[in-house]
């Protein structure tokens, strides 16, 4: 019963997260907004982590296998990646690459300074 | 026969078992090139077009597992917590790190489709193509992009940033963990958090952290950028 209980508590932080994101009308996703929650009951002691282990073990060692579906929907678009595949290929490789060089040398730079 | 695949079982049983073939090349070639997620996704659409079976036959089983997505989200606050004490030092190296490179993705994506002569629904489409689907979809959308497009661009951006990532670091000699966990959330989303989470516990809480801050801050400078640039 332990997973079963700790599932449905995370369940229903995703589900309060996206009713906060239609009340308040907020640009983030039910599930990030669930996160920040889940943070905070951690930050704050409501919830111990320890009674979080089994079902944040499960989830996160499956984390990738969830993306599954995600992927293979990309055949759904097959008709305009077709048409754009050079495009949407050239720039989504060039700009991931870019992304990756700038936040992470920022970071280590500024850490490397600042910690001194 | 094809009667038999109209059930969620079907989806589910190709998905795990894609995954674990994936899983297996992986483990034996240990090459980021063999990604699990990635060779999962095509033996899954090539078995789907190889016996003509239609997308909405697998995502009987298919939306089944995307149902874990939001309560996986939720839980990265989970190893978020446990670097507290990473996060509390480092909340303004890692806020300005990720606003530069959510800023670096905007403006790259609208020079690079210029440069490309992409049309303009084409562009705008892509502008959000490195930050989690939902918000992605919204911003695509607020900008007159289509959000077809989006999210597969969202979804190519994440396995290139699976794929890349470790190869990446090395290249830029990006060895602070720090670092390497809000690049990999901050270019390539939770897809790249998969990565990120295998790398190491900082690396994976850090990326976790970087999907929803890249997300509201591509929310907050995406429509100002497109304004002044295009």
């Amino acid at each position: 019963m332990k997973l079963l209980r700790q599932f449905c508590f995370v369940l229903a932080l995703g589900l309060l997260g996206d009713l906060i994101k239609k009340m308040l009308n907020l640009p983030l996703p039910g599930s990030v907004i669930g996160m920040i929650l889940l943070f905070l009951l951690l930050y704050f002691k409501v919830v111990k982590v320890e009674n979080l282990k089994e079902i944040s073990n499960f989830l996160l060692d499956h984390l990738a296998f969830f993306f599954i579906p995600a992927g293979v929907g990309l055949m759904a678009y097959i008709g305009i990646l077709k048409d754009n595949w050079l495009e949407i290929g050239g720039i989504s490789l060039i700009t991931t690459v870019l992304v990756f060089l700038v936040t992470g040398s920022t970071i280590q730079f500024l850490r490397k300074r600042w910690i001194k | 026969m094809i009667d038999l695949l109209q059930t969620p079982v079907f989806g589910i049983i190709i998905s795990i078992v894609a995954y674990e073939i994936g899983l297996s090349i992986y483990r034996k070639t240990k090459l980021p090139i063999f990604n699990p997620l990635l060779i999962a996704i095509i033996i899954v659409i090539g078995f789907l077009l190889a016996f003509d079976i239609d997308l909405e036959t697998y995502n009987l089983g298919g939306d089944f597992i995307s149902v874990f997505l939001t309560p996986a989200t939720v839980i990265l606050a989970v190893p978020l917590y446990n670097k507290l004490e990473i996060l509390k030092k480092s909340y303004k190296e890692i806020l300005i790190g990720i606003a530069l490179g959510s800023t670096a993705s905007v403006i790259s994506v609208l020079l690079l489709a210029k440069l490309f002569n992409v049309n303009e629904s084409l562009l705008l489409s892509l502008i959000p193509k490195s930050i989690t689907t939902p918000v992605g979809v919204e911003v695509s959308k607020q900008l007159g992009g289509i959000p077809s497009i989006t999210v597969a661009a969202i979804i190519i951006t994440g396995i290139l940033g699976a794929v890349l990532g470790p190869s990446l670091c090395r290249l830029f000699k990006i060895k602070d963990k720090l670092a390497i966990g809000i690049a990999m959330g901050t270019s390539s989303h939770a897809v790249g958090t998969t990565k990120a989470i295998e790398m190491g516990e900082i690396e994976g809480a850090m990326s976790g952290l970087a999907i929803g801050v890249a997300a509201l801050i591509t929310v907050l400078v995406a429509p100002i950028i497109v304004k002044i640039l295009l």
